[in-house]
Formats: C-alpha cells, structure tokens, sequence
C-alpha cells in the first residue's frame, strides 16, 4: 500500500497547518504532529497514525459534505418540502458494509505491528526499569551497570507562587540526572517494574509506554536507529510528583555506548546482585524487604560536612517533594521534619522509617539509596533547620539494614 | 386544548390538593415529575460545581510552571471534575429526562415505583455531600484520578474512604432507578404502544438502564474491594499477596467502558427526536436505530481492555480488544448516517434544539474518530493518557452528552413549564458553546500527539501555546453557560405562553396528546396508540 | 391518601421513608468512614445510622404490606412488582460476578504471571499454586476442604430449596398448615446453614490459619462466603418476615407475591452457594 505517499502528505498537510497557525502566532510552537519517530515501532505508528486519520477525514468529509448540502438545500426558508421517505434496505445494508471493510483495511497493518511489539524475543540487551515516586532506577542486567534517574530541573524554576520563577531551562521538566544511555541500532529489552504505586514508562519518539506494576515485571523493547536525545514523562498518575518524573534516554553508537560503561563501572564498583523490590504490601502489614544497597566504596571515611553537603542534595532530590525545602513539610498529608519527634529523637527509629517506609502512607522506602546517602540525608535533617540532633554514618545505615 | 386531556386535567386536581407544598413537597415527592425536575437542578448545580473546578486546573494550566495551586490539589480537582461531572451531572440528568419523559412518552400516569423514585433522587444528594465533602477533610480530595487504581488509592487518606462510599451509595441509587425505568417501560405502556412504536428515547433508556443494572454492581464490588485492601488486609490488588493492580482496571473497566455508553445511549435517543422534529420528516431506519442501540450495548461489554493497551496484557488480549472496540464505529455510523438520511429532503428549520443536535452530530462524529485513532492498539501506545485521550472523550462527553442535554432542555422546556425561552439567548448560547469548546478541546489532540500527558499541573516549554489556547477556549466556553442558566430561569419566571405543540414537527405522546404545560400526572387513563 | 382506581393505576402518596433511608445512609457513611479512621465517636453515627435504617425498613415494607393487604395493588402493579424484582436479581447476580471475576483473574492469570520466569527477580522463591496466599506472606495455612461441612451446607440449601417450594405448592392449594411447615423448615434449614458457616469460620481462623489477611486465597474465600452468607442471613430474615405473616393470615392462593420475591431471592442464594461450592471449595 502508499504508506509511504501517505506518510509524504500527511507531513506536508501537517506542515501546511503548522505553518497556517505558526503565522497566527510567530515563533510560537504550534505543532500539530507525533514528534518525529526514533525506532521502527514508532515509525510504523506514525503511519498507522496517518493512514487512519487521512482515512477518518476523508468519511467526514463526505458524511458532513452530504449534512451540509441538505442543511442548505432543505431548509425550509429556501421553500423545501418534506419528503416521507423513512426505509431503504439497500442504503442501510450499503452503509454497514462499507465501513466494516473500512475497519478491515486498518486492522490489517495494525495487527501486524501489534505482533512485532510484542516479539521480546533475542534482545541484544536488557534493562530492568523500576519506578519510584518519583524516580526511575535503570539496572543495566548484563552490564551491571545500575543508577537512579530524577528531574533535574530547579524547584525554583518550577514554584511560581511568589514571584514569577527563574527563567525555565530549555529542556524544562525533560532533563535528568542521569540519562538512561544506550546503543543505537540494538534490540533493547526492557523489564519494567515498580516499586509503589503504577507509573508508566513513556517515550513516545521509541514507540513505548509501559506500564510499571508493582509487584510485576512486563517486558518491551525498542531499537533506537540514530544517536540522538528522546524525552518523555511518566504516563500514569502516581501521587502528586506525577508531572515531575521525566524519561531521558540517550542512545550513542555502540562503541562511545561501551565507553560509557566503562566509565559507569570506574565510578562505582560492580554493582552486586539484582536487588529484590520491596513490592510493599500496606494493608497486609507486612514489612518491606530491604533492597540491596548500590554498591559504593565501605571504606570511605566521612566528615560530617561531607555529609551534611551530600544530604542536602540527597533531600533536595527525594525529600523536598513532600517535606519542602523549608522541612515544614505540609501537614496533615505530609508531616513536618523541623522538629519532628521523630527526627530529634533516637537514631535507630529515623533510620528504619527511611529505610523501610511507612506502610500505607506516601512515605516509600528509600533503601534504594546508598548507605552513605541514607546516613548523609538522615544526618542533614537532624541537622538543618532548627534541628540539633546528632549524625547518622554510614556504618550504622550498613548494620540497620542487616538487621 | 382538546376536550380529552382537559378532562384529565381535571381528575388529578382533587386528588392532589392535599399533596405537601413548599420543601416538604419536594422531600416527600412521588410524582415523577417533581422527581425529574429535583434530578434536572441537580445536575445542573453539580455541572457548574464540576466546571468550576476544571476552569480551576485550566487556570493552573494557562501557563508552565506552578502559580496558583500545589501539584497535590490538582490531582484532586482533576480526579473530583471526572467523578462529578459523571456522576453529578451528565448521569442525573438523564435520569430526570427519563423521569419528565418515559411516563409521558408511553402513555402512562407516573413511574412504577414513585416511591422508590424518590429515593433513587434522594440517595444522590448524600453522595454528592461526601464527594464534594471530602475536599475538606485532612489530607484533601480523592487525588488518583477517577479511575481510583489502587496501590496509589491505598496510599492516601479518608476522602479515599468518603468517595468509595459515596460511589456505593450512587450504585445503590442508579439501580434502583433503572428497575424503575424498565419496569416502567415493560409493564406500563399505554394500550397499542408496542415496543417497536416506542419513542427512540424510550428505547435507549430502556437499552442504559440494562447497562447500568449489569454494570453498576460490578463497580459496587471493585470499589468494595478497595475499602477491604486498604483496612481490612485483604489482598485483592497486591502482588505481595498474590493478587494484582491490573485486576482492579479490568473489573473497572468492564464497569467503565459501558459507562460511557450509558452517558451517550440517551443523548442518542434526544437527538432521534429533535431531528425528525425539525426536519419535518420521519425518522429514517427506526428498526436500525434500535438494533444499533441494541448492539453498542452488548458491544460495550468486550471492549474495556482498550484502556489497558499499556498494562502488558499478551498479544491476543491486545488484538481482541482492538478489533472488538474498531467494531463498534459500525453501528455507531449506521446511526450518524440515519440522522443525516432524515435531514436529506426535509423542509428543516434551525431553532436552538437543532443547532445543538446538529453541533451534536459533527463534534461526536470527530469524537468517535479519534476513540478509532486509540483503538488501534500500537496508536493508542504512544497516545494513551495524552491530551488526545482528554480530547476524545471531551469530543463525545461535552459535545456529546452536554450538549444533547441542552437540546433536550431547550426541546422540551416548553412542554415542562408552558413557557416559550428565549431563542435569540439560545442560539447564542449555542453559538459561543461551540466556538469555545472547539478552541478548548481541539488543540488537545495535537498536545496529545506531542506526547503531552494528562493529570500533570505543569509542562514542558513546548506545550505552552496549545494550552493557553486550550484555557481561552475553557473559560469562553464556561462562562457561555451561564447564558444557559439565565435562559432557563428567565424561561421559567417569564409570561410567554407556550403552545401545546410548539414544534411543527414533533409527534410523540407528550406533545400531540397532553398540555403544555404537562399535568401533574401525566396520563390517568391511558391514551389508545393506534 | 393516595387514589387506585379499579384497574388503574396506584397513586402513591408522598412519602418520607425515603428521605428517611437516605438521612440513614448518610450517617451509617459518616460513621463508617470514621470507624474505618479510627475517628472517635464513629460508631455511635454508624449505629446511630443502622437504627434508623431497620426503621426505615419497618415503616416502609409495613406501608407496603398495608397498601397490598388493603387490596390496592391490581395485577399490573404485581406484574411491575415481578420485572423489579427479577432485575434485582440480576443487579445481584452482577455484584457476585465481580468476585467470582476476581477469584477468576487471581487463579488463571495473575498467580502464574508472579511465578513465570521474568518475575524470578522479583520473587526469586515463588511457584505458583493454588490454593496460594502470594509470594510474600507466610504460606503455612491449610484450604478448606469441600467434602466435610461445605457438602452438608449444600445438602442443607438444597433441601431448603425443595421445602420453600413445597410451601409454595401448599399456598396454591390452600393448604395453610403445608404453607407454615414448609416456611418453618426452610427457615430452620437457612439458619442451620448459618450457623455451620460460623463454626466453620471460627475452625479456618483457629486451626488452618486461613483468614481474611491471608493472601489472594484468604481475600476471595471469605469475601465470596462471607457475602453469600450475608446474603443468606438477609434471605431468612424476609422468610422469617413471611412466615409470620403467614401465621397471621396473609396472602391468598392467587396473590402472594411477596412470597414468591422471596423464595426466588432464596432460589438464587442457591445457586450462587453453587458456583461457590464448586469454585472455591472444590476444583
Ligand atoms: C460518551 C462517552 C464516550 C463514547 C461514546 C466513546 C466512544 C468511543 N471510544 Fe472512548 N473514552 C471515553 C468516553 C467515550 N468514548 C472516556 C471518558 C475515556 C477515557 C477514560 C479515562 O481514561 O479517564 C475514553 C477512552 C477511550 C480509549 C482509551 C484511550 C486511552 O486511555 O489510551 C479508547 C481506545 O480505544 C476509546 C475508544 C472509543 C471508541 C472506538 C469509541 C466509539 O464508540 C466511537 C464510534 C464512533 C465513530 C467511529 C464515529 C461515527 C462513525 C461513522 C461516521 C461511521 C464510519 C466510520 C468508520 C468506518 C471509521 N475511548
Ligand atoms: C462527564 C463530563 C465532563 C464534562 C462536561 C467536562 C467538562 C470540562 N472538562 Fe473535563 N473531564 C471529565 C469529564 C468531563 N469534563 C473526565 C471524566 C475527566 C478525567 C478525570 C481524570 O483524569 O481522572 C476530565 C478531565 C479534564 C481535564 C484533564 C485534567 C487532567 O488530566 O489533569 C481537563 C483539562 O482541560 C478538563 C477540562 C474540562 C473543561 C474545561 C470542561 C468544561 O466543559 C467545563 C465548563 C465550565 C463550566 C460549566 C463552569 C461554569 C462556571 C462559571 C462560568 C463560573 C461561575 C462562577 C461561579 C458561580 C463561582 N477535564
Ligand atoms: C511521597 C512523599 C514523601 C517523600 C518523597 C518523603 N516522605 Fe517522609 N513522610 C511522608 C509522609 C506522608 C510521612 C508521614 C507518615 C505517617 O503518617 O506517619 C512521612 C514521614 C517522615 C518522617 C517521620 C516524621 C514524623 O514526625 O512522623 C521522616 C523522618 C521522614 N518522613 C523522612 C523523609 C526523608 C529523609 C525523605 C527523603 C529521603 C522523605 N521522608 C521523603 C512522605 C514523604
Ligand atoms: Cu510516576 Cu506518574
Ligand atoms: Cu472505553
């Protein structure tokens, strides 16, 4: 079929619209298209896309051409008479065929994109995805690589209820910390999961939104064709962090890919086993597994302004969401850390409420973090604002989590 | 004013002199038709509720970044806009058209339970107070979303608690009347009005209120299960457990995809009759508008994994459910294509009721296309929960469901209160509606094609235009309503007299046998349909 | 007063007992949302609520069964009376079929789904089946076999179902005596049924540690029982309510249909102990 001749139009109408509207309002971004497609998947969308669209307006054409020659022929102020007709077998069967066989002719080339989607079958490599509110960890299965990935942009730049925020950076809400990276032209699996709640891993230039279901590990994959930078958001509400959880994904040629492994492994040292998510289980009570910790180097030794520094970005990244900057948090929902009982009390009991959570409430488990960045966040809190309770090491968050 | 029905204006008056007046009247009310004008204001308050808190997160939305409202908020006024616009507004609208208009329309004195009717009405009210309640309460509105999946349910607070509630009582109340409506169809039609004479409206009623009794159960047990997951360790959605999330969106959404037939089938059966009405002509394929009622009904009930593209369910499941859900688009063309068959070579005029059916048509029709675009499985993969998802189903709810609602409400508000509105205030109405739900809906598809998704409070720089757009659009097309609500009020309180028949066209029982305004009880000895 | 007319239709007064039952409604939700949040005073309002609601119920049926017994109701309003409560049925029908679904979708997909081979890095230990309270909680807890009391109860709702339906058959004839016996062992029977399922309850919690925490298994097993056994408490009190009024006369061979309400509502609580017998004791 003219996939390809359909493709050519729709561009050209899309961009005949665009730029209709782009004069309207100069400068501005008015696209009225799927962002430009970065796998075979997503290109095949996009024609599946056209192909019915152009399908769908050319019925509309029609169907309403016919309404509105009736509305101006048949009104009653240019004289018309009303005719009684009201049955015709041949029309109505005509009018129930024809679009059925219309029906077929997009299912055809549906279903078979349906099948490859589906096909996980001999990836060249696979990452297991697992969400968090609000971040997304990426294991890299073969390469042991593994790595946490979370907005990057300034809460400044995003709070305008003062006065009008910082200037946004270009890539607002769609940069990360760290980027998950892969190579270009490579069939890549992905294992996608969570840890609390339903989000979805969406990336629309690579054809993907999956689902992340906790307690449940559904596979996709994609092959990105050129180096490039696709961005895109978590697909499904997960709690009030939901609009800050952006997706980057960079793919490179394989060799600069492997550099990057390379240089993954330098910072930290191989990563241990695939660490068991703590698929919570709130009303049941029982208690989440502790995750294996990233690796890191035990026998760094800290200062406690090292890890008063490293806390304050730690709770900038995990924390502030619900607790704020200030620590006031926003009571009753989430409760204040300045002068929280909790916090200016005992060590043991701040480090298990950080490493297990709370069952059914939004505070998460954050076992995900290193040892030294559990002892540098917990540390922080005790510290910051009107706190005056002692340090936290990473010692006693190692031993916390054996025991 | 025929000798026959000034007769029957007649017998009720003894019979209701003592009947309550004042708040009492409305309480204690069995009389279907008090009961239908309590579910039409209600509605109507609950409409305006619901759209103010939309035209709330449209303002937040005006612009990236936060100005007016926190991240937790908006997921609440998001998640409480479906939930009320649902069911507050479009859901007990139709109810109270039902009630005004089945007993009318066959022939009969009142529902067949006017008791029971009454607290169907009554159990509304309740359930709207907890909904609209539990914004006040620690912790804030419902803020999952209207589809309430779990575990992200679990995690939050009491208001959680008040809306299962609350859905539970709504459930109650939905059955109850739609036992009510079928019996009233079944058992009491008027001598000679067979099933296959019955007005469209009746028919698609008697069609919702089957979806309804099957479905609003299923809803019952979803939502009961939640309330035993989150306090009584039940372990229905949880893996731990060995149950699952997904499990809740399947049982959802077997209840959630018939649901909007249900906010549809009824605005099919207004717009059967407005038509034929205004084009002076019968309506064309009478005995296929039912069967194609009949077969998106049973249709609905294969469908619901259309919403769970992205869950991961095998191949199979995808491909059954996008070709059963593409079905569909058949029986609904054959109805878009009977309206049109009726216009062609009719002697149309175009007075409000018409505009609207006919705004009706074009708008759903391109509603309809783009729940085809999502239909395709791999389309849907990189639009599901985007902006065209908040499109589409904005294309048939709004332009779908409201705005039947309107065209029913200018059509028979002369026969419920004996009063002519105004028709100049309505075509502008409908007018400014158009305008501004277009502008407002419309750039939404391209927002979803650029990957922008829902029930987020703030967005990517590149979004910016189609939102502000999409703001304007909101608030011209919000603020036309009040058009709506002064043309009702003023229509009430005014003096224009309204003529028995005052549509040329328009031949169902209500008009061509009984007053304007209609008697207290509609039929006390029921008419001969020949 | 409300009007009949000979062969017309009834007229129903205005009415407060809805009002009332909503009023009811509201406070048991008020209570029930605070009982479930540990809010004082709760219960009281949910009480509070019930109390009202059994009031509601009295009044309301009592109004019905006096309109009825005063010769109101014609054959149309019997016949309304007969759609209703066949749709009823199916409401209820509907309502077991989520579970049904639930316990369905948990045994066919989602356990296998939790112990196939990508799931082994969430839960590297678990096999999948049934009877399974998950990969997560302690798993030592016995099933409830199907052939000790479930078998008896079977045999109990069944023979319930032969004698509500002589005592049906007794009406017909005008044989009041037949009418009461039927009614009292079929009541006697559901209660016997009953009180079987408590004890066999109180057997799963004390000695096979399955309750209503444990897992998917312990969540579907007590909820499908325990909604059946709510439903079958609720359909001996109306047989209760029948009898009596038997005992004081009512109902006539040829208009009775309050009672046959019932008995088909208990004819259905048959059937769904049924499904259940099969489903969740046996295969
Ligand atoms: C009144 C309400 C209503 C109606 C009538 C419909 C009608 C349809 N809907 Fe819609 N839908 C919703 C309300 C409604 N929907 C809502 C509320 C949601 C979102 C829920 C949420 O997530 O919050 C939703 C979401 C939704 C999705 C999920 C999107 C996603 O989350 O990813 C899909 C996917 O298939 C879909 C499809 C359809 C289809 C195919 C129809 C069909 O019935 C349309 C059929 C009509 C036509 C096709 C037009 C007329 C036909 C012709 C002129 C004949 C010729 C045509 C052809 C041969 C093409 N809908
Ligand atoms: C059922 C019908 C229905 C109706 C009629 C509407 C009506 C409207 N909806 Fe609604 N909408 C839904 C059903 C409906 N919606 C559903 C089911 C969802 C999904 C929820 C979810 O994701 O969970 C949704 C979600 C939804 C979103 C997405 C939110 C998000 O994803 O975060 C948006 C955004 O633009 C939106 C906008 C609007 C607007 C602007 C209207 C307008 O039509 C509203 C018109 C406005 C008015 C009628 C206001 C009139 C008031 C005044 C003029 C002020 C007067 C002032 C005073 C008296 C104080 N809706
Ligand atoms: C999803 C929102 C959220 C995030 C992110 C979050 N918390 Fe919490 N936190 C909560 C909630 C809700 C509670 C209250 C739990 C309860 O009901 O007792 C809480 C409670 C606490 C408490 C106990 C306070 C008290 O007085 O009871 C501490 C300490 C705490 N969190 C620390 C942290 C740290 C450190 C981080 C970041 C690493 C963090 N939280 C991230 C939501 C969050
Ligand atoms: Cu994560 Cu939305
Ligand atoms: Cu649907």
């Amino acid at each position: 079929m003219g996939l390809d001749m359909i493709r050519k139009a729709s561009r050209n109408a899309a961009l005949a619209a665009a730029a209709l509207t782009a004069s309207a309002a100069a400068h501005a971004a008015y696209d009225v298209d799927i962002l430009p497609p970065g796998s075979p998947i997503a290109q095949q969308i996009y024609d599946l896309h056209w192909a019915i669209m152009w399908v769908c307006v050319v019925i509309f054409v029609i169907v309403f051409g016919a309404m509105f020659y009736s509305i101006f022929k048949h009104r009653k102020s240019v004289g018309a008479k009303a005719a009684h007709f009201h049955e015709n077998t041949t029309v109505e069967v005509i009018w129930t065929v024809i679009p059925f066989v219309i029906l077929i002719g997009m299912a055809y080339p549906a279903t078979k994109t349906v099948l490859e989607m589906k096909d996980t079958a001999n990836p060249d490599l696979t990452i297991k995805v697992t969400a968090y509110q609000w971040a997304w960890e990426y294991d890299y299965l073969q390469d042991g690589v593994k790595f946490n990935s979370l907005l990057a942009t300034p809460r400044a730049q995003i709070e305008e209820w003062e006065k009008k925020g910082e200037a946004k950076n270009p890539d607002y809400l769609l940069e990360v910390d760290n980027p998950m990276v892969v190579p270009t032209g490579k069939k890549v699996r992905l294992l996608v999961t969570s840890n609390d709640v339903i989000h979805g891993w969406y990336v629309p230039q690579l054809g993907i939104n999956q689902y992340g279901i906790p307690g449940f590990v559904k596979d996709t994959w994609f092959k990105a064709d050129k180096p490039g930078t696709y961005r895109g958001q978590c697909s499904q509400i997960c709690g009030k962090e939901h609009g800050y959880m952006p997706i980057v994904v960079v793919a490179k040629a394989p060799e600069e890919y492997a550099a990057w492994v390379k240089e993954q492994k330098a910072k930290a040292p191989q990563a241990a086993a695939p660490a068991q998510v703590a698929a919570g289980s709130p009303s049941t009570g029982a208690v989440a597994t502790t995750a294996a910790a990233p690796a890191e180097d035990p026998n760094r030794k800290w200062t406690t302004d090292e890890l008063k520094a490293l806390g304050e970005k730690v709770y900038a990244a995990n924390c502030v969401a619900c607790h704020q900057a200030t620590g006031k948090g926003m009571p009753p929902a989430f409760p204040a850390l300045d002068g929280s009982k909790v916090v200016t009390g005992a060590k043991g009991a701040q480090v298990a409420l950080v490493l297990n959570g709370k069952q059914g409430t939004a505070m998460a488990s954050f076992a995900r973090l290193s040892d030294s960045e559990l002892a540098a966040v917990i540390t922080y809190t005790r510290t910051a604002w009107g706190n005056k309770a002692g340090e936290v090491t990473p010692a006693e968050i190692k031993a916390a989590r054996k025991g | 004013m025929s000798a026959a029905t000034h007769a029957q204006d007649h017998g009720h008056h003894d019979d209701h002199a003592h009947h309550p007046t004042g708040l009492k009247r409305w309480l204690f009310t069995t009389n279907h038709k008090d009961i239908g004008t309590l579910y039409l204001w209600f509605s109507l308050t609950m409409f305006f509720m619901g759209g103010v808190m939309a035209l709330l997160l449209r303002a937040e939305l005006f612009q990236p970044g936060l100005q007016l409202i926190n991240p937790e908020f908006f997921n609440s006024l998001t998640t409480v806009h479906g939930l009320v616009m649902v069911f507050g507004a479009i859901m007990p609208a139709w109810v109270g058209f039902a009630n005004w208009l089945i007993p009318m329309q066959i022939g009969a004195a009142d529902m067949a339970f006017p008791r029971m009717n009454n607290w169907s009405f009554w159990l509304v009210v309740p359930a709207a107070i907890l909904l609209v309640a539990s914004f006040f309460v620690p912790g804030g509105a419902a803020a999952s979303g209207w589809t309430l999946y779990p575990p992200l349910i679990i995690q939050q607070g009491i208001s959680i608690d008040m809306t299962i509630l609350a859905v539970h009582i709504l459930g109650a109340s939905s059955i109850m009347g739609s036992i009510n409506i079928i019996t009233t169809i079944l058992n009491l039609r008027a001598p000679g009005m067979t099933l296959m004479k019955m007005p469209l409206f009746v028919w698609t009623w008697l069609i919702t209120a089957y979806l309804l009794i099957a479905v609003m159960p299923v809803l019952a047990g979803a939502v009961t299960m939640l309330l035993t997951d989150r306090h009584f360790g039940t372990s229905f959605f949880n893996a731990a457990g060995g149950g699952d999330p997904t499990m809740f969106m399947h049982i959802f959404w077997f209840f959630g995809h018939p649901e909007v037939y249900i906010m549809i089938l009824p605005a099919f059966g207004v717009v059967s009759a407005i038509i034929p009405a205004f084009a002076r002509k019968p309506l064309f394929g009478y005995a296929s508008m039912v069967y194609a009622t009949a077969s998106i009904a049973i249709l609905s009930f294969i469908v619901w994994g259309h919403h769970m593209f992205t869950v991961g369910m095998p191949a199979a499941g995808n491909l059954f459910f996008m070709y059963a859900t593409m079905l569909i688009a058949v029986p609904t063309g054959v109805k878009i294509f009977n309206w049109i068959a009726t216009m062609w070579q009719g002697s149309m005029t175009f007075e409000t009721p018409m505009l609207f059916s006919i705004g009706f048509i074009c708008l759903f029709t391109i509603g309809g296309f783009s729940g085809l675009v999502l239909a395709i499985t791999p389309v849907d993969i990189t639009l599901h929960n985007t902006y065209y998802v908040v499109a589409h189903f904005h294309y048939v709810l709004v332009s779908g469901a409201l705005f039947t609602l309107f065209a029913g409400a200018y059509f028979w508000i002369p026969k419920f209160t004996g009063k002519m509105y105004n028709e100049s205030l309505g075509k502008l109405h409908f007018w400014l509606s158009v305008i501004g739900f277009n502008i407002a809906f419309f750039p939404q598809h391209f927002l979803g094609l650029a990957g922008m998704p829902r029930r987020i409070p703030d967005y990517a720089l590149q979004f910016a235009e189609w939102n502000m757009w999409s703001t304007i659009g909101a608030f011209i097309f919000g603020f036309s309503q009040l058009l709506f609500l002064y043309n009702m009020i003023e229509c009430i309180r005014s003096n224009r007299k309204a003529a028995d028949n005052p549509w040329e066209g328009a031949d169902t029982l209500e008009w061509t046998h009984l007053p304007s305004p209609a008697p207290y009880h509609s039929f006390e000895t029921a008419p001969v349909v020949k | 007063m409300g009007n009949a007319q000979p062969g017309g239709y009834y007229f129903a007064p205005p009415s407060h007992w809805p009002i009332v039952g909503s009023s009811a409604l509201l406070l048991m939700a008020i209570g029930g949302v605070m009982l479930m949040n540990s809010v004082g005073g709760g219960g009281w309002i949910f009480l509070a609520g019930t109390a009202i609601l059994v009031y509601m119920l009295f009044g309301w049926f009592g109004t019905v069964i006096r309109e009825s017994e005063g010769g109101l109701f014609n054959k149309q309003v019997d016949m309304s009376f007969r759609w209703s409560m066949s749709w009823f049925i199916f409401s209820e029908v509907m309502f077991f079929a989520a579970f049904f679904g639930a316990l369905y979708y948990a045994r066919v997909y989602s356990l296998p789904w939790l112990g196939d081979a990508d799931n082994k890095l969430l839960w590297p230990e678990f096999k999948a089946h049934w009877p399974s309270a998950g990969p997560y909680l302690p798993p030592q807890f016995s099933a409830m076999g199907a052939w000790g009391i479930p078998a008896l109860n079977t045999f109990l709702l069944l023979s319930s179902g032969v004698t509500v339906t002589y005592a049906h058959w007794a009406l017909r004839m005008n044989n009041r005596k037949g009418l009461i016996l039927g009614l009292l062992a079929t009541v006697l029977l559901g209660f016997t049924f009953l009180g079987f399922q408590i004890y066999e309850y109180v057997h799963a919690y004390a000695d096979l540690n399955l309750k209503l925490t444990t897992g998917v298994f312990g969540s579907t097993f007590f909820m499908l029982t325990g909604f059946h056994g709510f439903h079958v408490t609720l359909g001996a009190v109306m047989l209760t309510v029948i009898l009596f009024r038997s005992i004081k006369g009512h109902f006539t061979a040829d208009h009775h249909f309050a009672f046959e309400a019932v008995a088909w509502y208990w004819h259905f609580v048959d059937v769904v102990w049924l499904l259940l017998f099969v489903f969740v004791y046996w295969v």
